[in-house]
């Protein structure tokens, strides 16, 4: 049935999921959210599985028709949404009628925003994933970004008995300054004179941010003497963080498979969301930590999910 | 000549979802020969907790889920992997036919080629086209192969200026790789011909013709011969 329809579509508004690992070894980028914590906690808000498919919302909102009856939820940049010129929260669901008009607008804090609808955006499956992904021109809508007028549909599901709200104490801050925790390489060992300039400075968001990368802005870090400034590409993955010639560090994130730069480090996989709410001029520390400690962490944030998760289905 | 080849397989973790496991040094046969033995065995029998196995010149990255494996436990199932590299019966590489139509509107830098080589048109495409090309390793864009093997007397540097938009199929040389970009992109590769294959069919179950370890065998088509393949293709 079709959900909604775009009156204005935003700065970059896409379909996305958990994204589309099934051909990362044939050059298809996984794409998906980039921050997996807002866009799964906005489908368990919705009352949807946490795999199911939403809007990606950068920057400056879109406004939609509602064109039936549904529930919708927010999580992330906080767009002040309203619906029909009446406030609505963030981390909450609300209930929509046909007719209704859900705007949202500039990002007041964080960058993106994950708007999630019963029954999840109902785009074609495209290689076992309904993220857009804009390079390779698949996914979405026709592989691209919302335009006005797109009409979207949503899948079959069950409106909630209750709206849903996010405790306060699961809700994250976006902030200006913040520090990424990383693993050590994969190619470490040839930035050995730089390492402490690496996990000293403060590294500037540039403008040059997107679902690509982020590159930084910040002291040159140098490859050591004698040590060759690329390698025989290899496969990176979301959060590598590569150093090329100029030495100025850039993030990766999900729109690339391969890569011949080498990389210093990478962000572990539970602090990328932090990433994907940084915006141009935000400031960035690095710190390194072990594989244990990140795993640690990655256990940590399964076990929040689900504790997320039974709190919506015992209330 | 001294072997490239590691005793045993070097782990490099790459984040907290996936290790770098790399088989030897440099771009080399031998080298990538075990890295698509190792890739077909793990394949085969995927090792608990590992969700992608993805290749590349000398090396493979596994993607992994920490809540069911670690690298310690994928180090132990890589090493005894190594044993049965020798052992296992690896089937021989697939061979992907891709017809070109070399030149004219369609290779614009032949001529190019030819002059920078010393050759005819004519004589380039027989050397292009009498090689298999073992793809080493897919990646850039979907389906854009890394080619092994290029004939060094056709070797020929990348354009001063790259080209905005190549279309689709567009195949190249750039310095000693040889490559098809399967779909448009820009690109800065000496433009030799182009297949009217395509390479990257998202609707197709399976989208792609080939995958890394197969190779590659260019053969040239006249004209009538493109232009009927291509309606075919795009019907």
């Amino acid at each position: 049935m079709d959900a909604f329809r775009v009156l204005a579509p935003g700065s970059l508004t896409t379909v996305q999921d958990g994204g589309r690992y099934r051909f990362i070894d044939r050059g298809v980028p996984p794409s998906g959210a980039l921050d997996g914590f807002a866009y799964r906690v906005a489908n368990l808000l919705a009352g949807n599985p946490v795999q199911a498919a939403v809007l990606e919302i950068t920057l400056q909102g879109p406004s939609l028709e509602v064109l039936c009856d549904a529930d919708m939820a927010l999580a992330g940049a906080d767009m002040t949404p309203t619906v029909n010129d009446q406030p609505v929260q963030m981390w909450r669901s609300f209930r929509v009628k046909r007719g209704d008009i859900v705007k949202l607008h500039n990002a007041a804090s964080g960058c993106r925003a994950y708007l999630a609808v019963t029954g999840g955006v109902d785009v074609p499956v495209v290689m076992g994933s309904r993220a857009t992904c804009l390079k390779a021109r698949i996914g979405g809508v026709e592989g691209r970004a919302l335009r006005k007028d797109d009409v979207l549909p949503r899948g079959a599901g069950n409106l909630l008995a209750a709206p849903r709200r996010l405790p306060y104490r699961w809700i994250p801050t976006y902030r200006p300054d913040i520090v990424l925790r990383v693993l050590a390489g994969p190619q470490e060992e040839v930035f050995q004179d730089a390492l402490e300039t690496f996990y000293d400075a403060e590294f500037l968001v540039t403008p040059e941010a997107d679902r690509m990368g982020y590159r930084l802005q910040g002291p040159p870090i140098h490859h050591d003497p004698g040590v060759p400034q690329s390698i025989i590409s290899e496969p990176v993955l979301p959060g590598n963080i590569q150093v090329p010639a100029d030495g100025q560090p850039i993030i990766l994130l999900v729109e690339q498979t391969t890569g011949g730069y080498t990389k210093i480090a990478t962000v572990v996989s539970t602090e990328l969301p932090k990433v994907a709410q940084a915006m141009p001029g935000h400031r960035i520390w690095f710190k390194r930590i072990g594989l244990e400690e990140a795993h640690a962490l990655y256990r940590n944030e399964a076990t929040r999910l689900q504790e997320i998760e039974a709190f919506f289905t015992s209330n | 000549m001294a072997s490239v080849l590691f005793d045993k397989p070097r782990l490099r973790p790459s984040g907290d979802l996936a290790v770098l496991v790399e088989y030897g040094e440099g771009i080399d046969p031998a080298v990538n020969e075990k890295v698509r033995a190792a890739a077909t065995l793990l394949r085969r029998n995927l090792p608990e907790g590992v969700l992608s196995v993805i290749p590349a010149y000398r090396s493979l990255s596994l993607r992994y889920d920490p809540l069911r494996t670690s690298p310690e436990r994928l180090s132990i199932v890589l090493d005894e992997l190594e044993g049965h590299l020798r052992e296992v019966e690896i089937p021989p590489p697939r061979i992907v036919e891709i017809p070109v139509r070399y030149g004219g509107e369609h290779g614009p830098d032949l001529g190019f080629v030819a002059a920078h080589s010393g050759l005819t048109p004519e004589e380039v495409i027989a050397i292009h086209a009498g090689t298999d090309y073992p793809i080493y390793m897919i990646g850039f864009t979907p389906g854009f192969c890394y080619l092994g093997g290029l004939d060094a007397r056709i070797a020929t540097p990348r354009r001063e200026t790259p080209r905005t938009l190549l279309p689709g199929g567009s195949v190249g040389i750039a310095e000693t790789q040889t490559g098809i970009y399967p779909v448009d992109s820009p690109g800065g590769w000496q433009i030799i011909g182009r297949t009217p294959l395509r390479l990257f069919a998202p609707e197709r179950e399976n989208p792609f013709l080939y995958e890394a370890g197969d190779r590659i065998r260019f053969f040239p088509i006249p004209e009538a011969q493109y232009d009927h393949l291509h309606q075919e293709e795009n019907a």
